[in-house]
């Protein structure tokens, strides 16, 4: 137990070390899309009857902040440590796979609901919010938080370069979220956009998390969870397989 | 029980045979010597044993137990200093080592890690970032971390690469107290008068093949007599000389010669040899047969 209670205090001491640019910086960004998008579009969209678009976007910048910044961490992590070295300090260790995966996968969650909380905090000035289901919101948040963790953490494993990562990062992660219904609710898109959205998992956890404040979604919440739950013990099976095995860590 | 059973090891990495069948078993208490040209499958060998690289078949055992099904217990039970200089640049000295004290299940070890620091001449360092070191200082703090959890089985690869002459000083004399104290060590170096000077027993690897394993003593023993190392100021070899050439294809004049010699009784013919063909004398040195010379004579032998 106190092997991996120091993976994770070292992986969030990581993080916090360099706060400006892991915590603050996402943290501005955010705000700059609600003031930009929130001002161009507050006046010509209503997305749900009675909230404005502001309000509407705080929740879908928050997820989006929690899910970018999950992924980040464990996948900067490794990725460093593989190519400076130092990740041999951890393999010559006792800790197990399922320690190694719990470790990393919570200070990814730590530091994806951190700058969560921080978006949320400063976002929340510019738009009346409800808070409907209070309990959906944690639970779509902390799993959504997992899930982009554990992603981290196998493209972290699968990457060899840091341009292979950006790949993944740039082509599969950032694509998704943008498409999940951030900026927008899936129901204003051509039927054929809305299915294809409807196979994209990141669409689930910004709209499960999104009624946990206004109670309204485009796909009931119980739904959402299972296939968000589901997608995460699929991720959470690859990664603790891949770090059993050794693939690309111990040749 | 061996402190370290390897058992018919193999790896391959593409077309290159790594290790072609390699067994060995390490005492505990020894200080043992690992020896090789680069490429021979030392680190190979080392990476198995640690658990950062997978045999293709075979068995290593760590105390008895596996490397493999074992693996906690096996890395628990060892300390190793990897031959890379690598460190974790968010964190200073004593951040590191606590963390890699927390990674083997101790808490509140900083007793220990005073002491480790100060044999290793890192007290004044403790809290200035990886970063800031310089190579040797990195090189202490790699020391450190494999030490941390006091393993009963320590494995060095090539500590002393590029070290100065006060850091191998200060390492050894660390490392062979551990050693005294109880500790098996395994190390492997290029540098053949230090593990001459420190390693009970020796395994010599080429190719992925143990090729001479013995204790130091008796492998240098295998090389009868020494050599005489001459200097001539004028003149040349006589021909009768020929045949005592320990580098025959090096016959370059103004160049030392070196002859070999199996008892200092046979100096003297030599030298009256020598002033027979006219030959003057500038410079002799007799010297005894050590590790170096059985290294090249058994990496030369063995093709």
């Amino acid at each position: 137990m106190i092997g991996f209670q120091t993976l994770l205090y070292k992986e969030v001491l990581r993080f916090w070390k360099v706060a400006t640019q892991t915590l603050m910086a996402p943290i501005i960004t955010a705000m700059l899309y609600l003031l930009i998008f929130g001002h161009v579009l507050e006046a010509h969209v209503q997305v749900f009857p009675g909230v404005t678009y502001t309000a509407f976007l705080v929740p879908g910048l928050v997820m989006m902040s929690v899910l970018q910044n999950a992924f980040a961490n464990t996948s900067s992590s490794l990725i460093q440590s593989k190519i400076t070295g130092n990740l041999v300090f951890v393999l010559l260790t006792p800790l197990s796979h399922w320690e190694l995966f719990s470790a990393y996968v919570l200070a990814a969650m730590v530091r994806g609901l951190a700058v969560g909380v921080g978006v949320f905090v400063i976002t929340v000035w510019f738009a009346p919010l409800s808070f409907v289901a209070p309990l959906w919101i944690l639970l779509f948040a902390l799993l959504g938080a997992a899930i982009l963790g554990t992603m981290g953490l196998i493209g972290g494993i699968w990457a060899e370069k840091f341009d292979q990562l950006a790949a993944f990062q740039n082509f599969l992660i950032v694509p998704a979220t943008f498409l999940a219904g951030v900026f927008y609710s899936v129901h204003s898109l051509p039927p054929f956009w809305q299915a294809v959205s409807h196979l994209n998992p990141f669409f689930y956890m910004i709209d499960g998390f999104r009624y946990g404040f206004f109670g309204h979604s485009d796909v009931p919440p119980i739904i959402s969870f299972s296939i968000v739950l589901v997608f995460f013990m699929v991720l959470a099976t690859v990664a603790v397989k891949l770090l059993k095995s050794g693939y690309k860590l111990r040749h | 029980m061996p402190a370290i059973q390897i058992s018919d090891i193999k790896k391959q990495f593409g077309a290159l045979q790594a290790l072609a069948g390699v067994s060995l078993n390490i005492e505990e208490g020894e200080f043992f010597g690992l020896l090789g040209p680069n490429g021979a499958g030392k680190t190979t060998l080392i990476s198995i044993i640690a658990g950062l690289s997978r045999a293709d078949s075979g068995s290593v055992a760590i105390h008895g137990h596996d490397v493999v099904s074992a693996y906690r217990q096996a890395r628990g039970l060892l300390g190793v200093v990897p031959q890379e200089l690598v460190f974790d640049p968010f964190f200073t000295v004593r951040e590191t080592l606590r963390m890699q004290s927390g990674y083997f299940g101790l808490k509140n070890n900083d007793a220990w890690i005073d002491e480790v620091m100060h044999h290793l001449d890192l007290t004044n360092k403790a809290d200035s970032n990886m970063r800031s070191l310089s190579g040797g200082m990195k090189r202490r703090v790699l020391v450190a971390q494999a030490l941390v959890h006091k393993p009963p089985v320590i494995m060095l690869d090539e500590p002393t690469a590029g070290v100065d002459v006060e850091l191998r000083q200060t390492l050894w004399k660390f490392i062979a107290r551990l050693n005294r104290e109880g500790h098996t060590v395994v190390l492997t170096t290029h540098y053949l008068e230090e593990a001459q000077a420190l390693c009970n027993r020796i395994a010599m690897l080429k190719a992925g093949q143990i090729v001479a394993l013995d204790t130091t003593e008796a492998l240098i023993r295998r090389i009868s007599g020494s050599q005489l190392v001459l200097r001539l100021a004028h003149g040349s070899l006589p021909a009768d000389l020929h045949g005592l050439l320990a580098h025959p294809d090096e016959l370059v004049e103004g160049q030392p010669l070196t002859l070999r010699v199996n008892e200092y009784a046979e100096v003297e013919p030599i030298l009256a040899s020598l002033r027979k063909a006219g030959a003057v004398i500038e410079d002799m040195q007799l010297r005894q047969a050590d590790l170096e010379d059985v290294f090249i004579q058994i990496m030369g032998g063995v093709k």
